[in-house]
């Protein structure tokens, strides 16, 4: 079976979509990543999806449900590159993803993590590693 | 004399209908010069227009006209809708597609066809004295053709016009949504008219791509020139919005007039996830701030 694979960089993973996304493929990423996370311990979860020309509801909502389970987890979610046809779609589901950060492109999402993580840190100082 | 005392064609024999087509064409063939000399008087009478075309080009072109008419009705009699009509439908829809565009009316165009009628059925009638019925059949078959003939110029006319129509709506469409860079990373789209569903596909899709093309992460939606919003135009401005924050850009709406506010809250519609400024200069000092950008002493003091 596919599977979509999640990189470590430091602190962070980093998933990019590379192929047409399916119900089951999503639903196995959400394992994978909640997985990884609680096992790497990481700060920070960027989701590439700039190759993604299709979406539906599911996968709308399989994106939000990440990013909220990743806050539990203690990991912020950036989800980047999106294709305008792609947020139109969702628009029009009625799917604005309100807890879900946004970026254009990978440098500015990682931007963005390394920001809020710092921003983090500053407030309640930084964990022991 | 013939012992058929049938008008329309379904009562006709085969050969009837032949010899009838012959003759009709024969009329055309016969007399042309006569024809001709009596529709160009016929039209000057009612819509000659020497103003809008010359005399020479409007006998050339009934003198053509005539020659095709003639060739059609030799093979396939008074149905306008055959095969066989088709250089006649081709020649009627350039005349009325060249004469709309030089400012006839579609009734003087129709009229063009119109005014064949009277030399053309002169020509029946003295083909056929005494022969009530046959002289009848004839001038029916052939009124109806004329008919047809003189409704197409027009249907062709209307044609014209609403391709008209349509080119320049797709223009203006497109005219009115350009999406401006004002700064590297900061868009600006000024938005002028009323936003319908149509417009917001357009203004959306032109907005985004511009995100993407640009890599912009502040959009400014002016607002200035829009008369009214209503909830309708308020959905499609947080359309546009969410569309764009979904992509990674930050968009604030700018040129919120007072009755527009005032209108927002009476509505209830919620804007206070969205950055609203008044004017498009305090939208843009704010976008710069997010990019952090300084400015000399104005930034400063901001």
């Amino acid at each position: 079976m596919e599977k979509i694979p999640i990189l470590k960089m430091g602190e962070f993973l980093l998933v990019t979509i590379q192929v047409d996304m399916h119900d089951r493929l999503a639903m196995a990423l959400q394992d994978d990543l909640t997985k990884t996370i609680s096992q790497t311990d990481a700060r920070g979860v960027l989701i590439d999806i700039s190759t993604l020309e299709i979406v539906d509801s599911f996968i709308g909502r399989m994106l939000s449900n990440i990013a909220a389970m990743s806050r539990v987890l203690d990991a912020e979610t950036v989800v980047v590159g999106m294709q305008p046809a792609v947020a139109i779609t969702l628009v029009e589901l009625g799917l604005s993803l309100p807890g879900v950060r946004t970026a254009l492109n990978v440098d500015a999402g990682m931007e963005l993590l390394r920001a809020s993580v710092n921003a983090n840190k500053e407030m309640y100082g930084s964990r022991l590693h | 004399m013939p012992t058929d005392t049938a008008m329309g064609d379904i009562y006709m024999s085969e050969t009837q209908v032949n010899r009838r087509n012959g003759r009709l064409a024969g009329i055309f063939g016969q007399h042309t010069e006569k024809i001709l000399a009596e529709w160009i008087a016929e039209m000057s009478g009612s819509t000659r227009r020497s103003d809008l075309i010359k005399d020479s080009d409007l006998r050339a072109e009934c003198a053509q006209f005539l020659q095709l008419v003639k060739r059609a009705t030799e093979s396939d009699g008074t149905n306008f809708q055959s095969p066989a009509f088709d250089p006649v439908r081709d020649m009627l829809g350039d005349i009325s597609r060249n004469r709309s565009q030089k400012g006839f009316k579609p009734s003087e165009t129709a009229t063009f066809v119109f005014s064949l009628k009277r030399p053309l059925f002169t020509e029946i009638q003295n083909q056929h004295k005494g022969d009530a019925e046959n002289m009848v059949a004839e001038i029916w078959s052939l009124n109806e053709l004329l008919d047809a003939m003189g409704l197409y110029t027009t249907e062709i006319f209307l044609k014209s016009r609403e391709e008209i129509v349509r080119r320049q709506q797709e223009e203006l469409l497109e005219l009115s949504t350009p999406v401006v860079k004002l700064w590297d990373g900061i868009l600006a789209l000024p938005i002028i008219g009323t936003l319908d569903s149509a417009r917001t596909q357009v203004v959306m899709e032109s907005l985004l791509q511009a995100i993407v093309q640009t890599n912009s992460r502040v959009a400014i939606i002016d607002i200035t020139g829009v008369p009214t919003v209503d909830t309708v135009v308020a959905q499609h401005l947080l359309k546009t919005v969410t569309a764009a924050r979904l992509m990674g850009a930050d968009c604030i709406i700018s040129g919120v007039r007072p009755q527009i506010a005032q209108t927002i809250v009476h509505l209830g519609i919620n804007l206070l996830d969205v950055t609203t400024k008044s004017t498009l200069a305090a939208a843009f000092s704010v976008a710069l701030q997010r990019l952090g950008i300084n400015f000399g002493r104005e930034t400063v003091k901001g």
